[in-house]
């Protein structure tokens, strides 16, 4: 059981990012992505998070081998794969309460009322929001707690993978190692997959069973 | 002599129904050649205090206390006179979300040259200021949408160091940037200082903050609980807060503070950590006071 990604080439507007890059994650496994800016780290998030249909090369989830992106790719196999990205104001969508975004995948699976209201209360008060939080929407919370919402958002529908873009660089210490251990839970629980893409070597070395790089891009595009 | 003086500052938020005390007679100032580093869990604050002085809080905003630039009070001025003297002549600010601070369909140039020429400085700059910022001249034709985190980030500080603002905030301003990267930002920050320029450094980073800051203010649930010099606050955290989170680093203990930060909306009357302090007792039930907001500090010189 894993998500790969074998041989992908991948970029933007004619500019190559990515050239024959290769990258496994295990089921319970925590691998760690390196390189430096520029290098294409989140490119390779979403090529993997199925947002991003590569120019050559495949993704495959649990032996099955994906093709292309977004919405031609079925539902429910979309969402056995969870992305944390850098910047939750961009991530977020401004009308949704923090509830009703982390509500919001177990409403698209249909879930019943109760098991979703539960699972909402358990998740927040696990990423560390507090109750006030819940009723207000993303721009009446600072960065960190709406980040939190979307970790718990996340993780509400049990994926098999969690991709984690520089998810925790905003955090303060304290907050960062609470994710951290959030995280760490479901895996032993559940068998989650995780990629951490970090530029701190202290976390990774904490964090990751094994940590890949990227090489360097070259110095035009830094 | 001052760039700002700030005085009991205080921020409340009214909602429906409650109201979020989310600064709290907060008191500050930065000299001329001072690097202060601001840092707290995420939620206590931090953001709010650079909105706040920079005219940004939204309408439900309630203000109190005194924000002095020279003469003219920020908090008070009024919109017209932060747009015409304050915001980049005086005061300049890395916003804390680079990703939806940029226009999408402008690119990084576009924007670089205008805010040079809205300053009267030349365009032709831009290629120099975004160098200094750390971001490649090749990366300002793009647009906000092609950039990496990262360069979104560093092209949001040029844009705050187009009007060479005398004093800067910064609200993590490194993120997304690998060592080197976050180096060069430090370096550049500790730099504007060291020529008679100021900074106000947002940062959940503790090592840059001890990095390059002359002072520290720790915040927690809206209030300033330690303000000393820098070397002091990492050799010896005075209040048991600041000692915390410095044990929460990935490596040191990297174990989360137990429990949550309180609600900002129901902050108790007492000391608002002792719920998850191990030094709490009876005495913290009234709130503690001084340099150091405790009753019971680690290091009791600091107190006097
Ligand atoms: N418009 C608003 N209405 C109500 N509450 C708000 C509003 N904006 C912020 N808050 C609250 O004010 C408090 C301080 O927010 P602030 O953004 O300053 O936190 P921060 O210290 O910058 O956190 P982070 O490290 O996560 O960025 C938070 O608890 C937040 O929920
Ligand atoms: S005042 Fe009391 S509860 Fe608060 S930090 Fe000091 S010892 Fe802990
Ligand atoms: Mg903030």
């Amino acid at each position: 059981m894993s998500l790969t990604a074998t041989g992908i080439r991948a970029g933007y507007r004619g500019h190559s990012v990515l050239d024959d890059v290769s990258l496994s994650i295990g089921a319970g496994e925590t691998v760690g992505l390196r390189g430096p800016s520029g290098s294409g780290k989140s490119t390779l998030v979403r090529v993997l998070a199925l947002l991003h249909t590569p120019d050559a090369g495949h993704v495959s989830l649990d032996g099955d081998r994906i093709d292309g992106a977004r919405h031609r790719v079925p539902a429910d196999v979309r969402t056995r794969i969870a992305v944390l990205f850098q910047s939750p104001r961009a991530a977020a969508d401004p009308r949704l309460s923090l509830a009703d975004l982390i509500a919001e995948p177990l409403r698209a699976l249909r879930r019943p009322r109760e098991h979703v209201a539960g699972r909402v209360a358990e998740l927040a008060d696990r990423a560390g929001l507090t109750a006030d939080l819940l009723t207000r929407r993303p721009h009446a919370v600072s960065d960190g707690q709406l980040q939190r919402a979307c970790l718990a958002r996340s993780l509400a529908h049990e994926p098999r993978y969690l991709l984690c873009d520089e998810a925790t660089t905003m955090l303060d210490a304290s907050t960062q190692a609470l994710v951290a251990t959030v995280i760490t839970e479901q895996q032993q629980r559940t068998g989650m997959g995780v990629l951490l893409v970090s530029h701190d070597p202290a976390l990774l070395a904490r964090r990751a069973d094994r940590t890949e790089d990227l090489p360097t891009p070259p110095a035009s595009v830094r | 002599m001052t760039l700002l003086q700030i005085d009991g500052l205080s921020v409340r938020f009214r909602l429906r129904d409650a109201v979020v005390q989310a600064v709290t007679d907060l008191t500050l100032s930065v000299r001329p050649g001072e690097l202060l580093a601001v840092v707290g869990e995420s939620g206590c604050g931090k953001s709010v205090l650079a909105h706040a002085l920079f005219g940004l809080l939204p309408r439900n905003a309630e203000v109190t206390g005194r924000a002095l630039m020279g003469e003219v009070d920020v908090l008070r001025c009024g919109e017209k006179r932060l747009a015409r003297e304050i915001r980049g002549r005086r005061l300049g600010l890395v916003p804390q979300s680079p990703a939806t601070a940029l226009t999408p369909v402008r690119t990084g140039r576009s924007l670089l040259a205008e805010t040079l020429r809205a300053h009267r400085r030349d365009p032709g700059l831009a290629d120099t200021v975004a160098a200094d910022a750390g971001l490649d001249a090749h990366a300002l034709d793009r647009y906000p949408f092609e950039l990496s985190g990262g360069m979104a980030q560093r092209l949001v500080t040029a844009l705050a160091l187009a009007s060479d603002p005398p004093l800067l905030i910064a609200d993590e301003p490194t993120t997304g940037l690998d060592r080197p990267l976050v180096d060069h930002t430090l370096d550049l920050l500790r730099r504007r200082c060291d020529n008679g320029g100021a900074v106000l450094l947002i940062t959940h980073d503790l090592a840059a903050a001890e990095r390059v800051a002359d002072t520290v203010a720790v915040m927690y649930a809206s209030r300033i609980v330690e303000h000393r010099p820098a070397p002091d606050v990492f050799a010896a955290p005075a209040h048991p807060y600041t000692a915390a989170l410095l044990d929460a680093l990935p490596d040191r203990a990297f174990t989360p503070i137990p429990g949550h930060p309180p609600m900002l909306t129901a902050l108790p009357p007492g000391c608002a950590f002792a719920a998850r302090c191990p030094r709490a007792d009876t005495a913290c039930a009234s709130r503690p006071g001084g340099p150091v907001a405790c009753h019971h500090p680690l290091v009791s010189e600091a107190v006097a």
